[in-house]
């Protein structure tokens, strides 16, 4: 399955909804979104990954390239996903403690809102 | 012993093709349900980790995967011919042939620059329980291996 992308913004949180696969041939896409969207001045990102099907370590890179980006601006990148099977490779490569990891969108809103 | 093996160009796109055939004949093989996401997520790695490699050093050169079932193993090879200095100098002791390497003693000893091949190996380090790396100037080997049905049915 190819990569699909899109995001919208509310309230100053910038949502990225990613379905499918991000790998060593789809993750350039990703990376590129998320340079964009950080040119463009949004610096606090929600990375939705629950329709991700398979996650490795080229799109992890993506993630914490994005990480960088928005921390130098003082912004947050933080993500959804319940997937126990990409949750794995977070918890693998130890990324758990770099990421803010929410069940779910609201949740991460309603973090977010705290945080502001 | 069934070996299926698999060529092609160093090009990002054949990496999920080659997820997809390793996927498949593991679960021919006998690998349980619950280690396919396991044996997908570190052929990937690797293959990509090939992938890198070749658009560095040789594009033209094809990586190559074999796939085998032996005595109640599901074993993944995968074979670049990117030289893998960094990696050997890493490890290398002596001027010996080159060596199976642990897979996580090998991520660990990775100089800064190559971070993110050291994060693939790693993870698949942690993904199948048994992996050798034999890093050489003519390329890099990588095999792995999951338990499998010896009938080739999966395990209950």
């Amino acid at each position: 399955m190819d990569l699909k992308l899109d995001h919208h913004t509310e309230d100053r949180l910038t949502i990225v909804e990613v379905e499918g696969e991000i790998d060593v041939y789809t993750a350039p896409r990703l990376r590129e979104l998320l340079i964009d969207l950080v040119n463009k001045g949004n610096f606090h990102l929600l990375v939705n990954m629950e329709k991700v099907d398979f996650l490795d370590s080229t799109g992890l890179g993506v993630l914490v390239g994005g990480l960088k980006r928005v921390r130098a601006h003082d912004g947050s990148l933080e993500l959804v996903c319940t997937q126990e099977r990409i949750l794995k490779i977070f918890r693998i490569t130890g990324l758990t403690k770099v990421f803010g990891i929410y069940a779910s969108v609201e949740e991460a809103k309603e973090a977010h809102g705290r945080d502001k | 012993m069934a070996t299926v093996e698999l060529t092609f160009t160093a090009l990002p796109a054949h990496v999920r093709t080659a997820r997809l055939v390793a996927t498949a004949i593991a679960r021919r093989t006998g690998v349980a349900e619950a280690l396919l996401d396991e044996v997908r997520l570190a052929v990937g790695e690797a293959c990509s980790r090939a992938v890198e490699a070749h658009r560095v050093h040789c594009p033209g050169e094809p990586i190559r995967i074999e796939l085998c079932d032996d005595s109640g193993r599901f074993e993944v090879t995968v074979t670049d011919s990117a030289p893998s200095d960094d990696l050997e100098q890493a490890y290398k002791d002596e001027d010996e042939l080159p060596a199976a390497v642990n897979g996580t003693a090998l991520a660990s000893l990775l100089p800064a620059d190559t971070l993110m091949s050291g994060f693939g190996i790693a993870v698949i380090a942690a993904l199948a329980d048994d992996v050798e790396v034999y890093p050489s100037a003519k390329g890099l080997r990588i095999r792995m291996s999951w338990p499998a049905a010896t009938t080739g049915l999966a395990p209950a």
